[in-house]
């Protein structure tokens, strides 16, 4: 698996920085939760995660942001994870995003 | 072939204990002990690793996949563990099965025998192995309206040990976990999982086997060994 083509990037209309965290978000997940790849491609800012993957319960959710922190290179504190930042995909990535930024 | 056996394994308390073993031994020049992570890791990754051994088999190497005391199939407490005895059964069952070589995966690294050559898969400090497990709790706490805070379960551990994920930890190996950070490796080489490619199975929230994986693994084992 190679990631996405240039057609996803220019789907997705992210610039290069934003595109990177959203293509190693996605490659976190389909791993942690052992998704295909292509349904994680699939996923848009509005795909549900906690409460709509039967595979995203509390130890998955830990492999999450344990797998986050390794491979984005942040630190997520307690106060960060709350039921919305898990809601959708856009959402995740937007924590995503921000942490890098912080860090 | 493929047999379960058992070891003479030292006993936290003193003396010996009998524990199991799965081995493919035909009495060969290569023989190979298997050092598996600790906590769900090693659930989750023990197909593959026998996937590994089969194919190891079958290029004429020898090894050993042992339970030590407090883990897997062993009927000692889980809360008696402590890195020091992961340590000491780990090089009695490199002495028993007369290892040449060792093959350890993600925490095991921790403790497998240092002067044993080999090489390490994808190797992590003590304290990331512990780190999800108290994150766990964390999110389970939470969804009962309970909340507590890593620091606050960090300490606990520290002090007194702790339950997280279904693992009861002792306070002395939580201790020592924290203080670990992945060995120096002055005789075995280290395997990154991006040489092996693919989804890590160590991360699935079930066991699973990945023959493409197993393959690679068993390649580079079995070329340094036997130069093939």
């Amino acid at each position: 698996m190679t990631g996405s083509t240039e057609q996803d990037h220019q789907r997705r209309g992210l610039p290069p920085s934003r595109q990177a965290i959203d293509d190693k978000l996605r490659a976190i997940i389909a791993d942690v939760l052992g998704l295909d790849r292509e349904t994680v491609e699939a996923f848009d800012g509005e795909t549900g995660l906690f409460g709509h993957l039967p595979e995203l319960d509390s130890m998955a959710v830990a492999g999450l942001l344990t797998e986050m922190e390794d491979r984005l290179d942040i630190v997520i504190e307690d106060d960060d994870v709350d039921g919305e930042m898990l809601e959708t995909y856009g959402a995740l990535l937007a924590f995503a995003e921000m942490k890098v930024i912080e860090g | 072939m493929r047999a379960v056996t058992a070891w003479p394994a030292p006993d936290i308390g003193g003396g010996t204990r009998e524990e199991a073993a799965l081995v493919f031994d035909k009495g060969r020049k290569h023989r190979l002990l298997v050092v598996p992570p600790l906590f769900d890791e090693a659930n989750k990754f023990r197909r593959q690793l026998v996937e590994i051994m089969h194919r190891l088999d079958l290029s004429g190497i020898d090894s050993f996949l042992p339970d030590l005391p407090g883990t897997n199939d062993s009927l000692v407490a889980q809360r008696d563990v402590t890195l020091e005895t992961l340590r000491t059964a780990a090089v009695a069952a490199s002495e028993h099965f007369r290892a040449t070589h060792c093959f350890c995966v993600r925490s095991g690294a921790i403790f497998a025998p240092a002067d044993l050559p080999g090489w390490r898969y994808a190797p992590i400090a003590g304290r990331n192995a512990v780190r999800a497990l108290l994150r766990a709790r964390t999110i389970a706490s939470q969804e009962t309206g309970n909340k507590e805070t890593m620091a606050e379960l960090s300490k606990l551990a520290d002090t007194q040990g702790i339950v997280a994920a279904g693992w009861e930890i002792g306070s002395r190996f939580y201790h020592g976990l924290t203080e670990s950070d992945v060995p120096t490796a002055s005789s075995a080489i280290d395997i990154d999982h991006e040489t092996i490619g693919g989804s890590p199975l160590w991360l699935r929230a079930e066991p699973d086997e990945d023959p493409e994986q197993a393959d690679a693994l068993a390649a580079i084992i079995a070329i340094g060994l036997t130069g093939e």
